[in-house]
């Protein structure tokens, strides 16, 4: 018998799944909340409100 | 970037699609002449005038020297057909609502024993399709389409293939709702189209990705916009579910009936999957983009957070995708995943509340606009009914509520909020705002009328779901009562007819919210027709003011 029981693929699962998902929102909130990135995203509020028309460029 | 009407051949985006469109009348023509199947012979007939009729019109167009896509100029042209589309498949598909909640308030009058086809079996998918594909597709291709190009600084890309995505969505749609009345359903709720008309949107939706992606590609703007981040999601994700979802075997490559890969409980599970994705991927995420674009826009103010605005997109997305099997609770579907699914739509109170917040907060500084405004009034309202709908689903999907609410009208109540309050108020607000934009006037044509349809359609949605409530718990209650002697106290006609007046209050709110539609449609005509801009007058840019009377 090998050891990839349904118990140790269902640990992995769960306990991994736990692990990643936890890293994932640690990652995006680290980038959401980055002091740097701070000024790019008061700019990128604005953006909706600016109406430039496209030029030939 | 060479101007491309300057050209004297046709280019090659042209040729490419002409030679498509070719290839699809012979196709259709083949299928249909060596096919016995009834049913597919009068798909195929649709198709073949669908693609007879494209392929003369590009004969006369290419040969004309038309269709060339000046890279100066945004693509608006599929933005306005897409506008006319929503609109006329958003009264159609309410229409279709109205009509069977008539017959499920009175089916000695709106029964037809003689026409089948409007049988309630056959109508509700047209409904539930009309609604949410054709009215909410074509919502959100066409303000995805104005959205990118104003947030990337760019044009369409693909040149005359954005014409191909909203002709070949509405060739899908046409298949869809001729099929459900002429009884082809592969009876998987809002999958019901046959394996024929899965493929063909299967090719238009790659088409839509790679439009979209080419645009991204070829912004001005550094930055990805975060609307458009929700609009790539919903893209994406819907690819993948229709892909897996529908994966079935044709019984014969000339006939409409297939069977799923997927048997029992893995095809209930994968059918769920789908299923509430197709609520958390095209009914939220792509109208959040709405969201984040519109009310911005016309309330003049910029995004309340943009920091928590990143939080919101990346929990929804990884959170929602886990909810489906809430929808599978008390099955044999295996109990740990029963309550991972509940446990995952218990954590979208998180980000739904966070967006909510978000697109509310984004008024602040402009709170007296809604006293004035009922476009951005409309929109506010929207997201009031997303952050409650969006509070009520997670609480029914808790096992020891959905015992009381599955199978009821209380779901029925649900969805409606989040579909008339939260989906087509955000849609009428972004349409309200983008046909003065697109048809270049400086305001529209009545801002009473407006009032007026915000006013008939919101008490129609009160009515619906309080109806829906009380309906609901009701017969809930009503299937779980025993007698003293342990047998089931009503019989389940019982439960039925103890909601007549219900399905009554149900019918005139959803008669209330069509006739709301109605007049938004009438007012958008009037505006169409006002007078343009004076000829000789710097004419405005499309967008540069909200129309606020």
């Amino acid at each position: 018998m090998s050891g990839l029981t349904y118990e140790t693929v269902a640990k992995f699962a769960q306990q991994g799944g736990t692990l990643y998902f936890a890293a994932i929102f640690l990652a995006g909130l680290a980038y959401a909340l980055w002091p740097k990135n701070g000024e790019t995203f008061s700019r990128l509020a604005q953006l909706p409100l600016e109406d430039a028309e496209l030029t030939n460029d | 970037m060479k101007n491309l009407t300057d050209q004297k051949s046709a280019p090659l985006d042209v040729v490419l699609l002409y030679v498509v469109v070719c290839l699809g009348a012979l196709g259709t023509l083949l299928a249909t002449a060596f096919s016995n199947d009834h049913l597919f012979r009068l798909h195929g007939w649709v198709g073949i005038i669908a693609f007879v009729l494209a392929a003369g019109v590009m004969t006369v167009g290419i040969s004309w020297g038309r269709f060339r896509s000046p890279q100066t100029e945004y693509e608006d042209g599929v933005v306005r057909a897409g506008v006319i589309a929503t609109m006329f498949w958003g009264s159609v598909g309410m229409l279709v609502g109205v009509v069977i909640a008539a017959q499920l308030a009175w089916p000695s009058i709106f029964y037809f024993p003689d026409f089948g086809f409007l049988n309630f079996g056959r109508l509700r998918p047209l409904h539930t399709s009309g609604v949410i594909f054709a009215f909410g597709g074509n919502a959100l291709l066409c303000t995805s389409f104005y959205v990118v190009q104003r947030t990337c600084r760019a044009r369409l890309a693909g040149g005359i293939w954005p014409w191909f995505v909203f002709w070949g969505y509405q060739l899908f749609i046409v298949l869809a709702a001729t099929g459900y009345l002429a009884g082809i359903t592969q009876s998987k709720e809002y999958a019901e189209p046959e394996w024929y008309i899965d493929l063909w949107l299967t090719i238009v939706w790659v088409a839509y990705l790679l439009v979209f992606l080419g645009t991204i590609w070829k912004r001005k703007e550094p930055h990805i916009y975060v609307a458009n981040w929700f609009y790539l999601a919903f893209i994406i994700t819907v690819a993948m579910l229709h892909v897996v979802n529908n994966l079935s075997l044709p019984i014969n490559w000339l006939g409409h009936t297939s069977y799923p890969v997927f048997a029992g409980v893995q095809g209930a599970l994968v059918q769920w999957w789908y299923g509430h994705n197709a609520v958390g991927f095209f009914l939220t995420a792509g109208f959040l983009a709405m969201m984040y674009y519109f009310v911005p826009k016309r309330a003049e103010r910029p995004v309340y957070s943009y920091r928590l605005s990143i939080v919101h997109f990346w929990s929804l997305i990884f959170i929602y995708i886990w909810a489906g099997p809430h929808h599978l609770h008390y099955t044999a579907l295996p109990q740990w995943a029963q309550t991972l699914g509940a446990t995952f739509s218990i954590m979208l109170w998180m980000p739904s509340w966070g967006g909510m917040i978000n697109g509310l907060m984004t008024l602040s500084g402009a709170w007296d606009k809604l006293r004035t405004d009922a476009v951005l009034r409309m929109m506010a309202v929207a997201v009031a009914f997303y952050g409650m709908s969006t509070f009520e689903g997670p609480l029914m999907s808790i096992r020891e509520v959905n015992a009381l609410s599955h199978y009821t009208d209380w779901t029925i109540g649900h969805v409606h909020s989040g579909a008339l309050g939260w989906v087509g108020f955000i849609s009428f607000g972004a349409i309200y705002c983008l046909v003065p934009w697109l048809w270049k006037k400086d305001r529209l044509y009545s801002d009473r009328l407006v009032e007026w349809h915000f006013w008939i359609a919101t008490t129609g949605i009160l009515l619906y779901i309080a109806a829906m409530w009380v309906s609901g718990i009701m017969e809930g209650l009503m299937w779980r009562e025993y007698t003293p002697q342990g047998f089931l106290a009503n019989s389940f006609v019982e439960t039925v007819s103890a909601k007549h007046v219900e399905n009554i209050i149900r019918t005139i709110g959803g008669l209330m919210y069509l006739t709301g539609t109605l007049i938004m449609s009438y007012n958008l005509w009037r505006t169409v027709r006002l007078p343009g801009p004076v000829a000789g007058e710097v004419p405005v840019p499309a967008s540069a003011k909200p129309a606020i009377a």
